[in-house]
């Protein structure tokens, strides 16, 4: 699969260094905002974003790629941040959930999270709205059925579940004018 | 409800007042407090269920980078009384077991914390914990149910004492002879686990003496005095706040070991600390829904009415305390069978105390007893909705009290036709869909109404300008409290919606107990009520005795509040605002608090909400797939504060339902007594494609008994029933019998 990240990478090989394993800089691209940072290589995204750039928003659930409360938007595809290295993302857009709201504004989904109650203690909805958010964006949100499947890497143990296919269902809509 | 006011707002379907923080991910949990300074701890679980410490190295954790201090049984500091496990609900110290790791060399289940490394960051924590090396002398261990059978017991009580172990009504053997249908079935359920998003962590700060702890809990004053009474210190200097818990679900309802860990680390530290146990960690750290097997033998005639029911219990507890989920309760109230016996037996195993899980209890019985009815209605040729209307106990079997309110005739009705029940054909297999056998089941829900044992409180106070803030100590992790609790008190002042703010999560704020056996809407609710309406009455009594008021010399009784106004029922005409007679007076502001003392426990009704529950599965007949197509759920909760919150409880309890019956079973390595599925890879839970659309409608009866506004809460009942309906379609899809959970792949193949 082409990947804008990957092909980067792969074209400048002389440039590679050892870094670490202590702290080192890095410099960080998270909702546009540019961050410096001094953390060690093995600083997860995840960490790095709740504990060392106070974006709480993204949460974390398993630390283990297993429930999807972490997602991200990496270059503009979801990501877990649980299992993506922070020194990775230099040089790449990070979003998080904080960066989907326009000043006061809230995104047409977490509009639709809100009116259709997706969800109940809130853990999951940050990651669960970015990945609604990016099936939009993937075509992946046709019927109900593939909503299903694609959210399948979200779990909600409150189960809020066919509130999260209507909110999504109605932002489909709307976008299509339907 | 008390006359003064009308209900504007209660049950209407408001947006969450939590929501937009929760959308936007600005909420706060507990692990998201970073003071500056923040050190990490990470605990180090016991690799055997049982034996003996017999060395440990600390020498590599300590010389790894960053780390302050490395805790073990040689070190930790004692806590100042051994813990007695008491539910949450008392308002008391309530810790999940009578147990306090590393307080000696002995091991007594696989994860219990032998070592707690603090270091500067969470990756050196986290490393350092690694390099923390443990031998011990192992001993034999009992982890399962069939390693223990031998050594089965029955106690005297379960539950810290509150529930008799054996209960009877009648004479069963006369019940039994009476019977023309005997049926007998033995149903086997493995170990859940509640696996909320949200890992439990709690963030310690100490500022000289005291103490302020951000906790995931579903009981704030439950966390201040477990903390308190662990470490000797008053009450009055432990602040605990939570304004955001990410999901409970019974798993945070009883304070656990890591909750005053973090305490002594931070104090051992003299830093903030932060422990967030990992995922694995979850499910040896905060209780379980204990492995157990429930024996049901029925006899009724051979129109269906019950003569006799005897429902035993066995089931797997700790060293430490004779705990077992309440399974037995509903089991024996909802049908009309005069002779009964129910008895709990006991294993003590190398586990760490079950605890309250989803449906605490009631979920698992009422799926072995809705089962059995099931199996009575096909043998006898009865409807399986008319078996359940014939049986319906009309008043409390156990008393003869009259139910509080009832409302499970309707729920039945209601459920079968928006089901379209009728239209199902009674023999199994006898409909299809491609290479997919369709199946319906339904099943009864019920679920006990619990008071708490205390006065709850909670606090008004309204501006002059109209504006009202109400406060009680409690706490939201998704229940919908805080939305429900800002209408309740709106209607009670009689003032408009956005003029309430509800605040919560502190125990700086009055004290209401912890949120659990879906006590929480009934008991707030009535603190809440009877504060605001406390307040609203005085300035009514204020008017009514000042010359310059409108009101002056009304009946106060005759005085009725909508939109910050005051005014007489029948005159809407002669009134004033609260704000004109607060400015007139020179007041800023008036307070009220409010105190509602529950009924007593030996309140002459029967206490129990109940309901219906329909499902239709869809099973692949070559792969044993079982897909859940729909659902309808109908309850009778007593008043419903929000239908839209409301909605996602019961739907949130349904889909458990799921869970219980098709995915959820931790399962055992005897070899060590390790849950060999601690993570969510490997313990599944339901995902979104598994999740069905849900029909829910509520039944909504007044009950003037449980509080004042008469909620019967929701958290629970949802699930009751929801397993055993889709079993009951299951065996109607394909003539499969389930009697064990969750149903697998290769039963039905």
């Amino acid at each position: 699969m082409a990947d804008k990240g990957a092909s980067l990478s792969v074209a400048k090989p002389s440039t590679m260094e050892i870094r670490g394993p202590d702290g080192v800089r890095m410099e960080l691209v998270v909702n546009g905002v540019s961050r410096v940072l001094h953390l060690e290589p093995r600083v997860s995204l995840l960490d790095a974003l709740r504990e060392h750039m106070a974006l709480t928003g993204t949460k974390k659930g398993c630390d283990q790629g297993t429930c999807g409360a972490c997602t991200v938007w990496v270059d503009g595809r979801r990501v877990l941040a649980c299992l993506t290295l922070a020194i990775t993302c230099e040089g790449r857009d990070v979003t998080t959930i904080e960066g989907l709201t326009e000043g006061d504004e809230l995104h047409p989904m977490q509009r639709a999270f809100l009116e259709h109650d997706a969800l109940q203690c809130g853990y999951c909805t940050p990651g669960q709205i970015m990945s609604a958010v990016a099936l939009l964006n993937e075509g992946h949100a046709e019927t109900d059925r593939e909503i299903a499947e694609w959210m399948s890497g979200n779990i909600c143990r409150c189960a809020a579940y066919p509130h999260i296919r209507s909110a999504i269902r109605e932002v489909r809509d709307r976008k299509t004018g339907q | 409800m008390t006359t003064g006011s009308t209900l504007e707002a209660v049950g209407r379907p408001l947006d969450r007042v939590d929501g937009a923080a929760k959308v936007t991910g600005s909420g706060r949990y507990a692990a998201e407090f970073t003071p500056p300074g923040t050190a990490y701890a990470a605990l180090v679980g016991a690799r055997t269920a049982s034996g003996r410490i017999i060395g440990i190295n600390t020498g590599a954790a300590e010389d790894a980078d960053g780390v302050l201090a490395v805790l073990t049984h040689r070190n930790l500091p004692k806590v100042a009384a051994p813990p007695h496990l008491l539910p949450s609900l008392a308002g008391h110290a309530a810790p999940g077991e009578s147990f306090f790791p590393m307080q000696d060399e002995v091991v007594h289940y696989f994860g219990e914390p032998v070592a707690m490394v603090i270091a500067d960051s969470y990756e050196r924590a986290q490393f350092a914990a690694r390099q923390v090396h443990v031998d011990y002398a192992r001993d034999a261990s009992v982890t399962t149910l069939d390693e223990g059978r031998d050594q089965a017991y029955e106690p005297e009580a379960i539950f810290a004492g509150f529930l008799p172990a054996r209960s009877v009504r009648g004479d069963i053997k006369a019940g039994f002879a009476a019977a023309a249908q005997r049926l007998d079935a033995t149903y086997h359920f493995a170990a859940n686990h509640h696996h909320p998003i949200e890992p439990s962590a709690t963030t310690a700060v100490w500022d000289g003496d005291r103490l302020t702890l951000y906790d995931a809990t579903q009981g704030i004053v439950a966390s201040q005095r477990t903390v308190a009474a662990l470490l000797g210190i008053p009450p009055s200097k432990v602040r605990v706040r939570a304004s955001f818990v990410g999901g409970g679900f019974g798993c945070k309802a009883m304070i656990w070991p890591h909750v005053t860990l973090a305490a002594m680390a931070a104090r051992w530290v003299r830093r903030p600390v932060k422990l967030a146990l990992t995922r694995e960690q979850m499910a040896t750290s905060c209780g379980h829904r204990e492995e157990q097997e429930q024996r049901i033998e029925l006899g009724a005639t051979d129109d269906g009415r019950l003569t006799a029911l005897r429902h035993h219990k066995l089931s797997l507890t700790s060293p430490f305390d004779e705990w077992a989920e309440p399974s037995l309760s509903i089991a024996a109230q909802a049908y009309a069978c005069p002779h009964y016996e129910g008895v709990y037996r006991l294993i003590r195993g190398n586990t760490m105390t079950p605890t309250f899980t989803r449906g605490p209890g009631e979920t698992t019985g009422m799926f072995a007893l809705e089962c059995t009815m099931d199996e009575l209605a096909h043998r006898i040729g009865v409807d399986p909705v008319q078996l359940r209307l014939r049986n319906h106990a009309h008043a409390d079997p156990n008393t003869g009290h009259p139910w509080s309110s009832d409302g499970a005739q309707e729920c039945y009705q209601r459920g079968a036709a928006r089901f379209d029940w009728q239209s199902r054909n009674p023999e199994p297999r006898s409909e299809r869909d491609g290479n997919w056998l369709i199946g319906k089941g339904m099943a009864t829900a019920g679920y006990p109404v619990f008071f708490p044992m205390q006065p709850q409180r909670a606090r008004a106070r309204l501006y002059a300008d109209g504006s009202a803030v109400v406060q009680a100590g409690t706490q939201e992790f998704g229940t919908g409290a805080a939305t429900a609790m800002t209408q309740v008190a709106a209607d009670g002042l009689g003032v408009p919606l956005h003029q309430v703010r509800f605040e919560y999560g502190d125990t700086d704020l009055p004290n209401v107990a912890a949120t659990v056996g879906s006590a929480g809407a009934g008991m707030i609710s009535a603190a809440v009520h009877t504060a605001v309406t406390a307040l609203r009455d005085q300035l009514i009594a204020q008017a009514v005795l000042d010359p310059a008021s409108p009101l002056h010399g009304v009946d106060p009784a005759a005085v009725v509040v909508s939109q910050g106004r005051m005014e007489l029922r029948d005159d809407s005409g002669t009134g004033e605002t609260y704000r004109q007679l607060m400015e007139r007076h020179f007041m800023t502001d008036m307070d009220a608090l409010g105190s509602w003392s529950p009924p007593a426990p030996d309140v002459p009704y029967g206490l129990a909400t109940f309901g219906a529950q329909f499902a239709e599965v869809a099973v692949d007949q070559d792969l044993g797939l079982v897909r859940v197509r729909r659902m309808v759920g109908v309850f009778a909760p007593g008043r419903v504060l929000n239908a839209k919150t409301a909605r996602s409880q019961a739907m949130g309890g349904m889909l458990w339902g799921i869970g219980q019956a098709l995915l959820e079973g931790a399962v055992t390595d005897t070899r060590d007594g390790r849950w060999a599925n601690a993570g969510l890879g490997e313990y599944l839970l339901p995902v979104n494609a598994d999740a069905p659309d849900v029909a829910i409608e509520f039944v909504e009866v007044p009950d003037p008994v449980v509080n004042p506004l008469g909620v019967k809460g929701l958290g629970e009942v949802g699930m009751v029933g929801a397993a055993a309906a889709i079993a009951n379609a299951v065996f109607h899809a394909t003539g499969y019998r389930a009697r064990e959970l969750p149903i697998r792949i290769e039963h039905l193949l």
